[in-house]
This record gives structure tokens, C-alpha cells and sequence, in this order.
């Protein structure tokens, strides 16, 4: 029997290290080593409902384990073979509990090729990366193809890139190859940035050896023998199971000299980025690495003609690697039968936000909004209103109720107005103002603007000061004119995708809730009733029976009134923090 | 650590290695695996089914076949103990009485691997409730 706890950074929060050491215990105890075998594995995806413990091979998938559960699940599932209900999935909407991972709604959807090995092997061991295929497809491209052929399945299997731009990957394979150099790199840029998006980390904690793999392959066809990692300092856990996989292929021979006897050599280094969002685009990424500051120059040249050191640079993202191994194994023909007709197989997307179940989720291009979010991510969160969906991060834009059941894919999300982007999905229901969600990405690329165009370093900065004016209500209808006209300007004139995209958020939630953005100028009011200024706590006399519940939580002491008597809040004191709201257990606080 | 030199080397390492995980990939799929049932009630246990349940467990898994082995009560069918009940995915489950360490090697070798049938199967006389 395999217990398979996860070791994902979302369940490490929540102890589950201590758990898995518990576990361990547990068995021992009860002299169970031989029978049981604990492992930790990469990302189940059910961040939501972490720590996760999955038991093999009955496949009971268990949620929200503590340490403290450790006893009873040894006790009661190892040794007599009962399943612990208390810990079990419950289905949100039928209370129904289901024992096993195949029939979650969360799964049903799903196919797992770039996350295939994520909960499922131990990523600190090798030998089972190597039983799960491992090194399988490196070993066939090395010895069995010529780089042209290699190039070529990835040219036909229609994968895209994975970052955010959708260039096809094996055109970028060609281009790089085709430029002659004495040195050439391959990079994989794990500079993973936007707020809300955790794919790539899970990759590399949950299976980190494909990376690798891939990056020799990638090394093969395109003729270099060096590999970097661009990797932010802020995912100690990747970083710390990526050199481990280093150390170990290195040891097995699969990096260094002559691997597999085929005569070609490559390793691979890791390089440290600070968590800049900029670092992101290919050529910010390379000078950073180069020691520069991390700021993008005008293309072309191109990575691929001149990149790391003024070498040709093949530049790649994790989640695109992660498809590398599996395109080579199964073929070109088996993963375009997968997707759309211009964005072939799967992408992972990262479900944040106002929804049931948040977590990492890897569907088939083509798959509906609808059904990523009312069928894997169990619908929204308390009931509510679906209202908008922010997907492809602050560089993308908003979906609402009439884009829920289009495909998505690249050119799909771009027609609509947003676009993938690294794939994070922030959903939102109808407590958020969409003026305040502008606001909240324009502040973000205000921070990280790398200050080197002119567009980008000020006209953002405008751009913030203008949606925070209209969120105090202090804006005319003019300023929202001017608003849409700077930021088509930021787009046409920045030199970087940062800029160039920057404003789609203010774009896209302009096109899709004007309304919003007039209520807040016309009527200095903001219908979701978030914008602090905007706002105002009223007592709702008549359902008020003066328990003074609101009185003694209030933070500034704003509020009086006698026991049993209706109470009142002082409008010039009140800091609308909502305490009150909260607190009131007869809906006598309003928000108006 | 000896380092893998060559694509066989890669090949043997990984057959060698397989049985590790299969366990874990094929559980999202345990309809497709040959299940097999041993009745281990006192009778059972008496007449050597303890012996048999570890001559299956230890040879499947060198033999690489991708069977799940558990232990059952009596079966019932106490004239011809030790009882092994083995279900082949879309098959129907056959019942083998008698079944020594030598007929267990033909359940494997005949019926599990080449759909053979063989002597001494017990014709099902009763059927269960949830098949009701």
C-alpha cells in the first residue's frame, strides 16, 4: 500500500510535512514498513482542500488532513482497511461524500499531461521518474532521431508557448537551430509572475526531472550544450528540488559528458531572478541572467539570433517543457488530436478568487469557461452571482456571462478581448467592483515597470491616479475618455509586452461594465459598494434591537447607542472597515 | 551510483524500477485489473490457502502480471478448499477449488495470461446482492 502525501508548497502550509512525518511514525508504530510506504509527492491540484492524502491502490483520496489524523488513518485504513468518512471529499452541492479522486467533479474534466507525474511520483527520487517513462523520450531523441526530426514532431504537434505569447514552440526550435554560433543556451524561464498564477511552480516541485529532460532535448535540436534556470529566489521549494534533480541526473548520467553514449553533452545550471514581473519577457529575462538589470530591449535581434551572452538563445517556458517528454513518447499525431484547431492539447490554468474549488486544474484547449467553473471549480463561492473572470493576469482582461461558453484558446480569449496569458483564472462574483479590481492590476504594473520607456514608467502611473480619482468619485465623464485614450496610447508606444499590455485591464473592463465606471463618476456611487469613498454604514432602524454587538467590535468606537435602543454610527469617525456588517446578527447594518 | 550508458541501459533500469509506481498509475483504473480472491476462512487457512495467497502474491509480481490479490472469508465451498476466485476485466468471475501451489502456477500461466480454463472450477451457485 502507497499513502501519497502531498508536498506542494499550498499543502506544506498547512503542515502537511509534519503530517507526512506523523504518518511515517504511525506505521512504525504499528510495524507496518513493510506493507506501507508513505511518499511525498508533487501538486494534487486541490489546493483548496489541502493537505491532501491519497491511499493506493484502492485510490481513496482524502482532504484536509492534519497531523493530528495521522493515528486514526493508519489505524483504521492501513490496518483494517476502513475509510476514515470524517476526512473524506463531501460534494459541495449534493453533500454526498465521494471516496476517490475519479468521480470529483474537480477530476472529471481533466487530462494531466504537463502536470501527469504531480501527485503521483516522489519528485526527490528519481528512480520513480525514471519508472514513469523518465528519460525515455530524451533517450530516443539523443540516439534514435537526427535534431530536423526531433524539431519536427514538436513543429507538428501544434504546441504553443506556454508563457503567455502562444508562439509555436517548434518554430522558435527551428529558427534558433538554423542560426550558426560556436556556443548556443537553452533557457527555461521559470520567472513565473502573475499574481494568482502557480503552474510552473508546481512543476517544478511536483516533477522536476521533465524540465530537465526536456531542456536536453531542446539542447539537442537546437545544437547547445548549456542549459540555464531562471528561477525566482521567492520558490525556495523548487529551487531546493531542482538542484536535486541536478544532482541526481548529473549522477546518473543522464546530464553532463556523452549521455547515453550518444556522444552529446549538456548540463544544466540555475540562475536567480529576484521576483521581477518584467524578468518574464525573454529579453529582460537575459540580461538579468547576463548580471544587467533586469530590462527588455527592442526585438529584433531576436533571443534566437542574439541572446545570452550575444549567443542564439532558445528561451522556453516551464509548462511548455513539461509537454516535451510526452509529445516525443506518444508522438506529434496523438497530442494535436487534443485541443483546438489552432491551440493544440492542454492548458493548466490556476483557479483563484470567489470559487469552490481553488487549485491547479490542466484541461483540453476548447474547454468552456462554464465548465471550468461551475463543473471543476464547483461553481461560486456562497452561492453568488458569477460576475467576471480575470484571466492572463494583469496583462490580460475580463470575461463575463456572454463569453461563458466560448472555447478557450489562444486566439478565442485574444478575439475576446483578454487573453491566456501564464493561465491564471481570477474569478469574481458580484461583490467586486470592476473599477476597483483596474486599479488593483494598474498598481501592480505600476510597481513593476522597469522605468526604461516613457509609456510605460508615466502613463500607467496616470492611469492609476485616474481610476483611483474615480474611485473616490472625484472624476468627470471627460476623465474617462481620457482614460480609454491613454491607454491605447500606453499600448501602441511601450516597448515591452508590460506596457503594451498593461492597460487591458482598464480596457477591458471599460468595454464590459461602463455602467460601473458611470455609476462611480455620475452618481458617486459604487454599486458593489467596495470603494471606501463611496460607501457610507447605515443602521437599518427598524431591524436594529440595540444588542450592541457592533458598538464593541467597532475598531474606532463610532458607534453609540443604549442597550435594547437603535443604535447610530458617526459618519466622520467611521474608517468603513465593516466590522459592523459582520458582526450584526439581524441585518441591521447596511452598506449604502 | 552506476550511471545509466546507453538507451538499453535506460530501458532495463526502468523495467526494473516499474513496479515501484505501476501500483499508482493503474489506481485510477482498478476496473481493469484481474482481481483475485482467496478464501481464507478457518477451513481455508487449514487446508493451505495461506501458502497459496503467497505463492500468488510473490509470482505475480515477479512474473509482471498486474493483478490485485486480497484475502476473503469462506467462501462456502468447503468440499474443495483452498478456493480462489479470479475475475479477468470483462470476464466473469471463475471460481477454482483445490487449488494447490502447482494449480495456482496455472491459474497464472493458463488462465490469467492465456484465458485457458481449467479442471476443478466451481460452477457459481448463488449469486450476490448486489447483482440483484
Amino acid at each position: 500500500m502507497h499513502m501519497l502525501v502531498c508536498g506542494g508548497t499550498g499543502c506544506r502550509a498547512s503542515a502537511s510535512d509534519m503530517l507526512y512525518e506523523s504518518l511515517k511514525k504511525e506505521v512504525q508504530d504499528n510495524n507496518l514498513e513493510n506493507e506501507v510506504q508513505v511518499v511525498t509527492t508533487g501538486c494534487f491540484g486541490f489546493c483548496e482542500k489541502g493537505p491532501i492524502v491519497k491511499m493506493i491502490p484502492d485510490n481513496t483520496f482524502y482532504v484536509s488532513v492534519e497531523p493530528k489524523d495521522a493515528k486514526e488513518l493508519v489505524a483504521e485504513h492501513a490496518l483494517k482497511g476502513r475509510k476514515v468518512n470524517r476526512l473524506l471529499y463531501v460534494d459541495p452541492t449534493n453533500k454526498e461524500q465521494i471516496s476517490d479522486s475519479k468521480h470529483m467533479g474537480f477530476y472529471k474534466k481533466q487530462i494531466r499531461i504537463a502536470l501527469r507525474n504531480c501527485g503521483l511520483i516522489n519528485p526527490e527520487n528519481i528512480e520513480e521518474y525514471l519508472a514513469a517513462d523518465g528519460y525515455e523520450a530524451m533517450g530516443k531523441v539523443l540516439l534514435e532521431m537526427t535534431p530536423e526530426e526531433a524539431i519536427k514532431v514538436v513543429l507538428d504537434s501544434g504546441l504553443r508557448g506556454r508563457g503567455g505569447g502562444g508562439f509555436p514552440t517548434g518554430l522558435k526550435w527551428q529558427i534558433a537551430s538554423k542560426n550558426e554560433a560556436d556556443q548556443k543556451y537553452v533557457v527555461c524561464n521559470a520567472d513565473e509572475g502573475d499574481p494568482g498564477a502557480f503552474m510552473d511552480r508546481s512543476i517544478l516541485e511536483g516533477d522536476p526531472h521533465t524540465v530537465l529532460e526536456a531542456m536536453v532535448i531542446n539542447g539537442y535540436c537546437i545544437g547547445a550544450t548549456k542549459g540555464l534556470i531562471y528561477i525566482r529566489a521567492e520558490y525556495p521549494l523548487a529551487i531546493q528540488r531542482l538542484k536535486i534533480a541536478i544532482g541526481q541526473a548529473r549522477e546518473f548520467g543522464l546530464l553532463g559528458t556523452d549521455i547515453l553514449g550518444s556522444g552529446f553533452d549538456f548540463d544544466v545550471e540555475i540562475r536567480y531572478g529576484a521576483g521581477a514581473f518584467v524578468c518574464g519577457e525573454e529579453t529582460a529575462l537575459i540580461h538579468s541572467m547576463e548580471g544587467e538589470r533586469g530590462e527588455p530591449t527592442f526585438k529584433p535581434p531576436f533571443p534566437a539570433q542574439s541572446g545570452y551572452l550575444g549567443k542564439p538563445t532558445n528561451v522556453n517556458n516551464v509548462e511548455t517543457y513539461a509537454n516535451i517528454p510526452v509529445i516525443i513518447n506518444k508522438g506529434a499525431e496523438w497530442f494535436s488530436s487534443i485541443g483546438t484547431e489552432k491551440s493544440k492539447g492542454t492548458k493548466v490554468f490556476a483557479l483563484a478568487g470567489k470559487i469552490n474549488n481553488v487549485g491547479l486544474i490542466e484541461v483540453p484547449m476548447g474547454i468552456t469557461l462554464r465548465e471550468v467553473i461551475y463543473e471543476i471549480g464547483g461553481g461560486i463561492k456562497g452561492g453568488k452571482k458569477f460576475k467576471a473572470v480575470q484571466t492572463g493576469g494583469p496583462s490580460g482582461g475580463c470575461l463575463t456571462e456572454k463569453h461563458l461558453d466560448i472555447p478557450i484558446d489562444f486566439d478565442n480569449l485574444i478575439a475576446a478581448g483578454s487573453m491566456m496569458g501564464s493561465g491564471g483564472m481570477i474569478v469574481m462574483d458580484e461583490d467586486d467592483c470592476m473599477v476597483a479590481v483596474a486599479k488593483f492590476y494598474l498598481e501592480f504594473t505600476v510597481e513593476e515597470s522597469c522605468g526604461k520607456c516613457s509609456p510605460c514608467r508615466v502613463g500607467n502611473k496616470r492611469l492609476h491616479e485616474q481610476l483611483d480619482l474615480i474611485t473616490k468619485g472625484k472624476a468627470t465623464m471627460e476623465d474617462l475618455d481620457k482614460l480609454k485614450n491613454l491607454s491605447n496610447v500606453i499600448k501602441d508606444t511601450s516597448l515591452c509586452g508590460l506596457g503594451q499590455t498593461s492597460p487591458n485591464p482598464v480596457l477591458s473592463t471599460m468595454e464590459n461594465f461602463y455602467d460601473e465606471y458611470v455609476a462611480h463618476v455620475t452618481d458617486h456611487r459604487c454599486p458593489s459598494g467596495v470603494c471606501k469613498d463611496l460607501i457610507r454604514y447605515e443602521v437599518i432602524a427598524e431591524n436594529c434591537v440595540g444588542c450592541t454587538a457592533c458598538a464593541r467590535n467597532c475598531p474606532v468606537n463610532c458607534i453609540s447607542g443604549e442597550r435594547k435602543q437603535v443604535h447610530l454610527i458617526d459618519q466622520v469617525l467611521c474608517i468603513k472597515c465593516g466590522a459592523c456588517l459582520e458582526k450584526c446578527k439581524f441585518n441591521a447594518i447596511a452598506v449604502i | 551510483m552506476t550511471k545509466i550508458k546507453s538507451l538499453a541501459d535506460l530501458k532495463k533500469m526502468k523495467s526494473d524500477l516499474q513496479s515501484q509506481i505501476s501500483i499508482r498509475q493503474k489506481s485510477e483504473n482498478p476496473e481493469g485489473r484481474t482481481l483475485i480472491r482467496i478464501g481464507m476462512g478457518t477451513s481455508g487457512i487449514a487446508s493451505g490457502a495461506k501458502q497459496v495467497m503467497e505463492f500468488l502474491m510473490d509470482e505475480l509480481e515477479k512474473r509482471n502480471v498486474d493483478a490485485i490479490v486480497t484475502q476473503v472469508g469462506d467462501m462456502g465451498y468447503s468440499y474443495a478448499d483452498p478456493t480462489v476466485e479470479v475475475t479477468v476485466p470483462g470476464k466473469d468471475p471463475l471460481v477454482f477449488g483445490d487449488v494447490t501451489i502447482k494449480k495456482a502456477d496455472d491459474i497464472i500461466e493458463k488462465y490469467i495470461k492465456n484465458g485457458e480454463l481449467l479442471d476443478g472450477i466451481i460452477p457459481v451457485n448463488y449469486e450476490t446482492i448486489d447483482k440483484k
